[in-house]
This record gives C-alpha cells, structure tokens and sequence, in this order.
C-alpha cells in the first residue's frame, strides 16, 4: 500500500518501515524552533529547571519576533530575558529582530523537504509548503522535545484537497484557503493533515504556497503540506539550502486518503473574512460597502517578498484614502529590504503607507497597527477573533495582500480585481 | 482517577485569545494575570471559579495560538478537569501537560453552570449529581494519564531525568 508524504515523514523519524493513521510514535526531531515569546522566558526556563542541556544545539533554532516593537518596559524585558538565555546558553541559532520566524526559519535555510520539525507557535504549519511536517506545540511540550529530542505523535489522517483549474488574476493562495475556511469551517480537519495540490497548487509561486500551509491551522489541522517540486528547489536554493532531494518526498499514487475535497480555481473569487472568526468568509461582493479606519499588510501570512508585490501592483499610482491608516509591516528585513532594492517599497509608501518593523506586532495587537476601540480594520493576518488584534469592540475582517491594499484606496472593502 | 466539583459552562469556539488575552500575556506578570481569562465572555468566571471546579464547553475548545497560558490560566482559576465535545490539537496536548485531563464528552450540552458533576476519567464517565444524569466520555491513553498522575509533563521528565541519572 503506498504512503503520502506525510507517513513518509513520520516513518523515517519514528524509525519504522511505514506507519498508519492511529499509530502512537516517537519520532526523532530534526529541528525545533521557539520564538521570544514562547522559547526562553518560558520553555527556556523549565528547562534550567531540570537543569539539562538543550539535547543538540544544532537543531534548535530562537527567532525572536512577537516582541520587536519595544512599545512598552514589558515588552523590552521579553527581549532581554530572551537575549540573556540564548548568550548563556551559546544558542547556535539565534535570530533577533529580524522577522517573523515562520518566514526567517526557511528564508535562513532552516526548512528542507522530508523533515520533522516542531514550533512552540501554532502556525509552524507553515514550513510544510516545502515538504516539511512541522507542527505546533505549547511551552512545556517543546521543552521536553528540547530535554530530550522526540515527542509522540498520532499519525494524522489525510486529506488530499485538490486545488482544480487556474486562478484568476487578483485571486491567490489567501483567497484559496479562507474560501476553505469558509466551507469547512475552523474544525474542519481537525487532528488531520492537509495535503495541497493540483494544477491550482502547482501554478503558484513556492512564496504565495506558504500562506496555504500557514493557514491549515485555521481549519483546525494538526499540518499542512505540499510535495516539493522545481519551484520549492529553486526559492530554497536562493535562500541558501543545497542538495534538495525534492523526488523522496512525494505521496504515492496509490496513497490512502480519509478524504478528497476539491477547491474550483477557475471561478474563485477574491475571499473575505468578516468578524470574529477565519469561517466566515464569503465573496469580497458581499461586503463592499464596509468603511474601514485602518488596512493592515503584515504577518508570516501575508507579508512576504510577494506579498508586498501584491499590494504594489494595486497601489501604484494611487493613494490610500483619507480616513483609512494603511500599515505595512513586511514579514522580514531582508523582504523589506528586497522590496526596497526594487521599487516596490517607495510605491507603498508613495501611496501612503507607514512602514512598521517587521514583526508579529498588529496580528496579535501589538504596537502601532493595534486597533483602537471601535476602529475597523481589514488585515493579510490569519486570526480575527474576538481581542485579538485590539479590543473586544474592533472588529477586524481577513483578506489577501491584493484585497487589503484595494480597500486601503477605496476607504471601504473593495475588490481588488476593478483595481487591476 | 475521579474529580468532583462543581460546572461552568462555556458554548462552541471557546479560542486562546479569550482564555488569555493579550492583556494578560503583556503585563508585567503574566503568571498573576489569569484574572482576565475569559473576561469578554463571562467577567465573574475568573473571580467566582472555586479549585476543582470543572470545566465544560461545546465544539472546538481552544482554538487558535500554542499559548500554553491558555489551559494555564484554567488552572491557575481552580480548573481541574476539562469536558468538551471538541479540542483543538495543541490546546489538548497543553491541557495534559499542565495535568488537568481535557475529556471529549459528546452530550456537554446536557450540563449547566453550578451542576454538580463526578468525573470518573479511567471508566468514560460523567455523573450529573444535580440533574441525576450519566453520560459517556473518551478515556485518555494511558501514556497521557501517566502523565496527568506524574503532576504534569515537567514532573514527568523530571522522574525521567532522576532515573536516568
Ligand atoms: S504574525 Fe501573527 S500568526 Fe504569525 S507568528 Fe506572529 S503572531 Fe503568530
């Protein structure tokens, strides 16, 4: 019988032949990554408190980004906690300041295909768009993964979901996976991984690929994946990985699905998130005539190189309208200073853009991007819920970069197709 | 293992941004902040919950971030045993590793806040005292349960460590 991807993965890291859906496994990790938040002023310190060593420096990775803005003495103390650990601990892999991790993980040539990883962030799903399997984990569990270097897992079922046809111009990956939001809702794959692909799949770049496995942690997967091919090669080459062995991790044709959902490209249009929750996304149609205070392009899901190319696109010759805040936090420095290099920055902020660092900041509240109370705000983040990113009277609405950058010039949700 | 106590009850979707805001994660003591669990659902939940009180909601508990505070807070309130019809993933995991048992209970619906409630986590079962009704939970594996009778999974790896050595 063949085996996905993703029971591929698990086999080799368990040490086993083949494992199926059920199966109780240790597997050994082949990198954990925690951030500032989660890594050394929490994890970090239980494990000073068994008082052993990180089991193999060179497989941890602390990237310290939920806590950039330094807004506030708490906020310079996590960052100071989180410097202090890793110097007294000689961290290997110490990344500061210099994006958010789900994005500088693979960008610093962390991420290769066939790997077994885990994040003490729900979104390391994120990784999966290179044929990694990396899930997210809490504090307590990852300092047992860094005590000792396995953890259990249940072998995941597996949804095959088949992205038909080809996208139209101004609908893309974020468009994809809120529409499955929408469809399925945030439990809809509960305890399953998710594997992508069809020529829907195919055709997008391995960046934009990164926002469909960043969002399988809101229709409630334990991952998402998506096999390798020359495109996943070639970005992970120019982000310095050599010897990708792209063809080993590939699920057979004969391969045993729990499900097999289809998501038609050719008539998809550009999707909307309204308040408090990713499910509930419907056609950019049906809202709009919503006015908005603030429009907010950042996070690991929708700030990359790309990203900010989307809202160019849109942007260029135009100017955000009065009584609208656009915020642009890239997801890395080095994507900011890429988009810089070639233009794409200046036309952000030609249109009126306030350029914030790159970090998690206005996806969980942080910061500038924070929503005032009753304030309005359509955002590239993943989550919407209620306080999440401003108090319990904001209200906040999820769109692609292309969505969120039309509705910055119209003042209201706008749909970014009349825009191109 | 059995635990009695007394029931709050929560609906469906129940997410970490709730159980810990923001707020609470930001402020000079986070530890101390689990006052504002859940204070834009129910504000007299964090100050009224009693240590052993159990804990019952719909579909998708915990849903959202790998905050660990999130079943923390629950804990630090006097939480002590957890029912829902669903949790998400790494909420569950985080709940047994902080020893308060998450149990998937099909017919949480049937319960009320203040009902008495005897959970009886080896067998799958739940006694309603006050309504005089019996309903079916899952069982836990019995690598969590160790776990769970360990203290948590730091006394876990603790024991594991000492014997090691
Ligand atoms: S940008 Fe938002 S979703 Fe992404 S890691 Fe940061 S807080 Fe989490």
């Amino acid at each position: 019988m063949g085996q996905t991807i993703s029971e591929k993965i698990l086999a080799r890291a368990s040490g086993k032949e083949t494992v199926k859906p059920g199966d109780i496994v240790t597997c050994n990790v082949d990198l954990a990554m925690v951030h500032d938040s989660s890594g050394p002023r929490t994890s970090g310190k239980k494990l000073d408190e068994l008082g052993v060593p990180v089991w193999d420096m060179d497989k941890l990775v602390v990237i310290a980004d939920h806590y950039v803005n330094l807004d506030t003495p708490e906020s310079k103390n996590v960052q100071d906690i989180c410097d202090a650990w890793c110097e007294a601990h000689k961290v290997k892999h110490f990344i500061r300041n210099q994006g958010i991790c789900h994005i500088v993980l693979p960008q610093e040539g962390h991420i290769r295909p066939g790997m077994f990883c885990v994040g003490a962030d729900s979104h390391s799903t994120t990784a999966g768009a290179f044929g990694a399997f990396m899930v997210g984990v809490g504090a307590t569990e990852i300092t047992g993964v860094m005590a000792t270097g396995d953890i259990w897992v249940r072998v995941p079922e597996n949804v095959r979901m088949e992205v038909t046809g080809a996208l139209k111009p101004g609908v893309v990956a974020k468009d994809v996976i809120l529409k499955i939001c929408g469809d399925h809702g945030i439990m809809g794959f509960g305890y399953q991984v998710v594997e992508f692909c069809g020529d829907g799949v195919a055709a997008m770049s391995a960046q934009d690929r990164m926002t469909l496995t960043n969002m399988a942690a809101e229709i409630g997967a334990k991952t998402g994946i998506i096999a390798p091919d020359a495109k996943t090669t070639e970005l992970l080459k120019a982000w310095g990985v050599r010897g990708v062995n792209a063809d080993d991790w590939q699920s057979d044709a004969d391969a045993v699905y729990a499900k097999r959902i289809t998501v038609d490209g050719d008539t998809l249009s550009p999707q909307v998130a309204a308040p408090s929750s990713p499910e509930n996304a419907d056609d950019v149609d049906n809202y709009r005539n919503v006015k908005l205070d603030q429009a907010y392009l950042g996070a690991c899901t929708g700030a990359k190189l790309e990203d900010l190319r989307m809202a160019a696109e849109v942007l260029k010759g135009k100017k955000v309208a009065a009584g609208t805040r656009f915020l642009v936090a890239p997801s890395t420095i080095k994507m900011r200073e890429l988009a810089a290099a070639e233009g794409t920055m200046k036309i952000l902020e030609d249109a009126g853009a306030i350029i914030l660092p790159s970090g998690c900041g206005g996806c969980i509240g942080l910061g500038d991007a924070r929503l005032a109370e009753d304030a309005v705000g359509i955002s590239s983040t993943n989550r919407n819920f209620v306080g999440r990113a401003g108090p319990k009277s904001s209200k906040l609405y999820l769109a692609s970069p292309y969505t969120v950058a039309a509705s910055a010039v119209a003042g209201q949700i706008a749909d970014p197709r009349d825009m191109l | 293992m059995i635990q009695k106590g007394k029931a709050w009850k929560f609906g469906a979707n129940i997410d970490t941004d709730l159980l810990a805001p923001i707020s609470a994660l930001t402020s000079a003591k986070p530890e101390d902040a689990y006052t504002e669990c859940l204070k834009d659902v129910d504000p007299t939940f964090a100050p009224n919950c009693k240590e052993g009180d159990i804990f019952v909601a719909d579909e998708n508990l915990g849903i959202g971030s790998s905050r660990e505070w999130a079943p923390q807070y629950l804990r630090s309130c006097g939480i002590r045993v957890i029912l829902a019809k669903s949790f998400a993933r790494i909420f569950y995991r985080n709940c047994f590793n902080l020893a308060v048992p998450a149990l998937v209970c099909a017919e949480t619906h049937k319960i009320a806040t203040d009902d008495q409630l005897e959970v009886d986590m080896e067998n799958g079962v739940v006694r309603n005292l006050t309504k005089g009704e019996t309903y079916k939970c899952d069982t836990v594996p019995a690598h969590l349960m160790q776990i769970v009778a360990d203290g948590g999974l730091m006394p876990h790896l603790k024991k594991k460590f000492k014997k090691a050595s």
